[in-house]
């Protein structure tokens, strides 16, 4: 009985890998006829801020923390744009599909399970941000904002940033009945973390009671990774800490994203 | 093998809470039937054929599906289904035709074999010119066929349609049914939910009236018919019509099985309508109107589930 268990927990992962990469394939299809909305939002729009603030806020700011201010915002404005994507397609899109366009409950009547619901989804955004984040990568070289070939991680810890957030946010989407929660979400949680977990200034600028939040943002730690890779210095505390601490919101987020969709398609 | 049944359920019960949905059935449906649950709404149809379509657990209660248990093997026994849900979730930003390749992928179909299948299942359906248009500005009728056609993408063994026709206007449903007793030809396992008799009549080999989460009664169209009702019924209308209906029908006692008073006519359930009428006409009843008929199965349902309007 042990063995047949422990095969079985073997074999499953294998097989299931099939069913999460179609449903990765409806999101891509889907993708096909929105792409041109998302190019302005995930690689325009952030390479337009990075213009305005790095280069013509930046010619007031000056030097911090020892580089110029472009150089400086790079890291934080692309670990924002991966926060931005993670958050935004998983708000709307996933509460449509259980409420609106019941996809999720056409896939549940297909040997496709919550599981593989879950992570076709989150594989999505990895591949939306990695592709973004890239993008924005090759513009910053041109402008010099790269100072260590470091920079090259960037892409992995954007993508571990996307599946810490959007895991959650998947999770809480699928468990609310009404879109207004979605700007409770925005208003308090994703506008606050993009403004004060070290994006365009850094956390030791803001008062003692402040900084916790920015330490509690998951944002702050993927900032801080991204800004130590682009800079080619030291993180602000242990890359292990930064690292575990969004490995930590990307598994429980998972967890209570699965079982968000359990509980909604059942019954 | 062939002699397995591809349903078997046992004291079947579903609850949600302290209500109960379904309450102990036992069923069992062979291979290349087409078979057909009926009730009034709320009767337990829809909670049953999800429980069948592997996507809600039974609260207790023995159920097989094509052999397999229904709670322990939900994926291996969903990859054989095709379902046809009672609420469209077509995918409405995706192209006619996409909406079946994705979903074909759902059963791990490769990318060939899906294109290959959804074009076939479109020229089935019907809607081959519209496969590069929208799912959005189809009719009801399109979409419903389509469903269908999705239903089929994995070349199920068994089809569950919960309420395949419900809203649809008079031509759309016939085509459907058109394409419904094709699949059966074809040997496909049909099981449907409907409060429609037109269509159980047409569709069903055999069915099961279930009313208040309990099978009533199960037989082939006919043999409901001939059990709880008559071969003919006569439908009478009196002048002054809702006060004298009472009086009336304790006059025609005897002339038929049954007699059946209802606000605007009375139901007179006979063998033979022409020997009920000469007898009406002996005993020296003279209807506004007559009408000779023969027996539905919306005769049998009013029958056993009782005339009062449930919503």
């Amino acid at each position: 009985m042990a063995l047949r268990t422990e095969l079985r927990s073997e074999t499953a992962p294998v097989r299931r890998v099939r069913p999460t990469l179609a449903v990765l394939e409806r999101h891509l299809v889907l993708y096909r006829r929105l792409w041109q909305a998302s190019v302005f939002s995930s690689f325009l729009l952030p390479v337009l801020f990075l213009l305005s603030i790095g280069i013509g806020v930046g010619s007031y700011v000056g030097r911090v923390q020892g580089v110029d201010y472009l150089s400086w915002i790079v890291p934080g404005v692309l670990a924002s744009t991966a926060f931005q994507i993670a958050v935004g397609e998983s708000t709307y899109s996933v509460l449509g599909d259980f409420k609106w366009v019941r996809a999720y409950h056409a896939m549940r009547a297909t040997p496709v399970g919550p599981v593989d619901m879950v992570r076709g989804h989150l594989l999505y955004l990895v591949l939306r941000v990695t592709i973004a984040v890239a993008a924005f990568l090759v513009v910053v070289v041109f402008f010099g904002g790269l100072h260590s070939p470091w920079a090259l991680v960037t892409p992995l810890v954007c993508a571990l940033l996307t599946v810490s957030v959007a895991a959650p946010v998947t999770a809480f989407a699928a468990s609310i009945d009404h879109d207004s929660y979605f700007s409770l979400l925005f208003r308090f949680v994703v506008i606050p973390s993009t403004l004060f977990a070290g994006v365009f200034f850094p956390v030791e600028q803001l008062t003692a009671v402040l900084r916790p939040l920015a330490y509690a943002s998951p944002l702050w730690h993927a900032v801080e990774l991204c800004r130590a890779a682009t800079l080619g210095r030291d993180t602000a505390w242990p890359v292990p800490v930064h690292a575990g601490y969004l490995l930590a919101w990307a598994v429980a987020g998972l967890f209570l994203a699965v079982r968000a969709f359990r509980r909604r398609l059942e019954d | 093998m062939s002699a397995q049944p591809l349903i078997y359920a046992r004291g079947l019960v579903k609850r949600f809470g302290e209500f109960t949905a379904v309450d102990g059935i036992d069923l069992e449906v062979a291979p290349g039937e087409a078979f057909g649950f009926l009730g009034p709404n709320g009767a337990g149809k829809s909670s049953t054929m999800r429980m069948i379509g592997c996507v809600s657990t039974p609260t207790a209660g023995e159920l097989r599906i094509l052999g397999m248990d229904a709670v322990r093997e939900g994926p291996r026994i969903r990859a054989r289904l095709g379902v046809c849900p009672q609420l469209d979730n077509l995918d409405p930003d995706l192209t006619v035709r996409e909406n079946l390749v994705t979903y074909a992928r759902y059963f791990g179909l490769s990318r060939a074999e899906s294109r290959r299948r959804a074009d076939e299942l479109l020229e089935f359906v019907q809607l081959s010119d519209r496969a590069n248009g929208k799912v959005e500005p189809l009719s009801g009728g399109m979409k419903r066929r389509l469903t269908i056609a999705r239903a089929m993408v994995n070349d199920p063994d068994l089809v569950l349609l919960d309420e395949p026709t419900t809203g649809l206007d008079p031509q759309a449903r016939h085509l459907l049914w058109e394409r419904l007793f094709r699949l059966k030809q074809r040997g496909t396992t049909l099981v449907l939910t409907t409060h429609y008799m037109d269509e159980a009549e047409q569709l069903c080999d055999r069915l099961v009236v279930m009313d208040g989460g309990r099978i009533v009664a199960e037989g082939s169209p006919r043999s409901l018919i001939e059990t709880y009702s008559t071969a003919e019924v006569v439908e009478l209308r009196f002048p002054g019509m809702p006060e004298a209906g009472a009086r009336h029908a304790a006059a025609l006692a005897g002339v038929g099985k049954r007699v059946d008073p209802l606000p605007d006519r009375v139901l007179v359930y006979v063998d033979d309508g022409d020997a009920a009428l000469a007898e009406i006409h002996r005993r020296g009843l003279e209807p506004s109107s007559v009408l000779v008929r023969r027996s539905t199965l919306e005769d049998v349902f009013l029958h056993l589930t009782g005339r009062t309007l449930v919503d």
